[in-house]
């Protein structure tokens, strides 16, 4: 019963899949198997629907060359886009930006407010930067710019803290200098509140 | 300086008694010594820390401006701050901690500089000079450079130049506009007066208002266009 459920469940993925993205519906579901049902993210793999498509391209290249270096990017990611092709890495992009994304709220509802504080005005005698001035009021993103709001608690906390451990992301990007002065409970307040915005 | 002004005294002290100085003096010595060495490592330790404090918060404000000060795009176009007057980045600063310039986000940012930071972060900036950060369209560039050099008579709109200077350096209060973001250039014109002159506070942005209210929004961007690509 429980494997039937399984592959209903694939069969009807696939198919809502295969009408959205009508080229290579086997491209969204070797995303999905790991980025979650909806590309809504799934423990580690984060939510990609709603996503800004200029962001997810760059770090598709940014694995491809080998500059995103976490743990979990050189596990899975390096290998899962090695065989993507620039126009198959753009209708992905285009697909997973399109699909409505769900906030995770699953952070700490209590450190949510603080967490707002820091995100819009930062802490000037701290040095540490408004999340606000780049990723804009809704932490919605912009052009390569990454949509924050509604990811995961856990994934938000662990690519803050890897900047922190000297992990790279796109090269260029100023997210180490800004990592480099959160403190834990910065990055606990920040993820909390992330993971609720709509 | 105690230390020293003691040893002072003791030396003509030590004209009526010179044993008494022969065997004091080694201590006096010693402890005029370590009083200067003490107060020049806490010189030393002040100036650090100052230094320091210098150094995280041009870190700080490069994380947006960007690591050269050419300026940034994030969700807002950050202005690029290398090359400009100390005097305009003082005077801005200020006019968020006062208000007269509303930005949520420099208001917060200005506000914990203390004056000092604020004419050393100034002159820091006026030092660096990175390519301009680019990405402007190029279609209007000549009729920016027109409007720029000779102004718009008819409309009332004096040439740019007269007082940003030919080359878009600026002077004193008057901002440098050579190699400054297309973007923010575009913002910042065609909301002058949403932003900047707020309050009843005399204000030195009244200047700027009517020329950049008689410039129409393709005039604004042809000149926006051409000051980005100075150098």
């Amino acid at each position: 019963m429980k494997r039937i459920g399984l592959i209903a469940i694939m069969a009807v993925v696939a198919s809502a899949v295969s009408t959205a993205f009508a080229d290579d519906s086997a491209a969204v579901r070797n995303c999905t198997w790991c980025h979650g049902t909806g590309a809504q993210g799934y423990t580690v793999a984060p939510r990609l629907a709603g996503q800004r498509p200029q962001y997810i391209m760059s770090q598709i290249r940014s694995f491809r060359e080998h500059a995103r270096d976490n743990p979990f990017s050189k596990q899975y990611m390096w290998g899962a886009v090695a065989a993507l092709g620039p126009s198959t890495a753009y209708e992905l992009a285009n697909y997973f930006a399109s699909i409505p994304p769900k906030p995770a709220n699953d952070g700490d509802s209590s450190l949510a407010s603080r967490g707002r504080t820091i995100f819009m005005d930062g802490i000037p005698e701290a040095n540490i930067v408004s999340c606000y001035a780049c990723h804009g009021p809704n932490a919605e993103g912009i052009r390569d710019i990454p949509r924050l709001g509604g990811l995961a608690y856990f994934y938000i906390k662990a690519r803050l803290e890897q900047w922190g451990q000297g992990y790279h992301s796109t090269p260029g990007s100023p997210m180490p200098m800004v990592a480099s002065h959160l403190g834990p409970q910065e990055v606990e307040a920040l993820a909390s509140y992330l993971s609720f915005v709509k | 300086m105690v230390g020293s002004r003691s040893v002072e005294a003791d030396a003509s002290s030590g004209r009526r008694d010179g044993r008494a100085v022969m065997s004091r003096s080694p201590l006096l010595l010693l402890t005029a010594v370590l009083a200067m060495a003490l107060s020049a490592s806490a010189h030393a330790q002040e100036g650090m820390a100052a230094r320091g404090g210098l150094e995280a918060k041009l870190e700080y404000c490069k994380t947006c401006h960007g690591l050269q000060g050419q300026g940034y795009l994030g969700y807002f176009p950050m202005p690029r701050l290398a090359g400009q007057q100390p005097e305009y980045i003082e005077a801005q600063l200020r006019a968020f901690i006062e208000r007269r310039r509303s930005n949520p986000v420099m208001r917060n940012v200005a506000h914990v500089l203390s004056p000092a930071m604020i004419s050393s972060l100034a002159n820091q900036f006026h030092h660096l000079n990175p390519p301009p950060f680019g990405g402007a369209p190029r279609g209007a560039v000549a009729m920016g450079k027109r409007i720029y050099d000779e102004g718009l008579p008819e409309a009332n709109v004096p040439a740019c130049s007269a007082c940003h200077g030919a080359e878009g350096r600026g002077q004193n209060e008057i901002p440098r506009l050579a190699g400054q973001l297309y973007p923010y250039m575009v913002g910042q014109l065609t909301g002058w007066s949403k932003e900047r002159g707020q309050g009843t506070a005399v204000d030195t942005s009244a200047i700027m208002a009517p020329t950049a209210h008689n410039l129409t929004r393709s005039q604004v961007e042809a000149v926006a266009a051409y000051v980005s690509n100075l150098q």
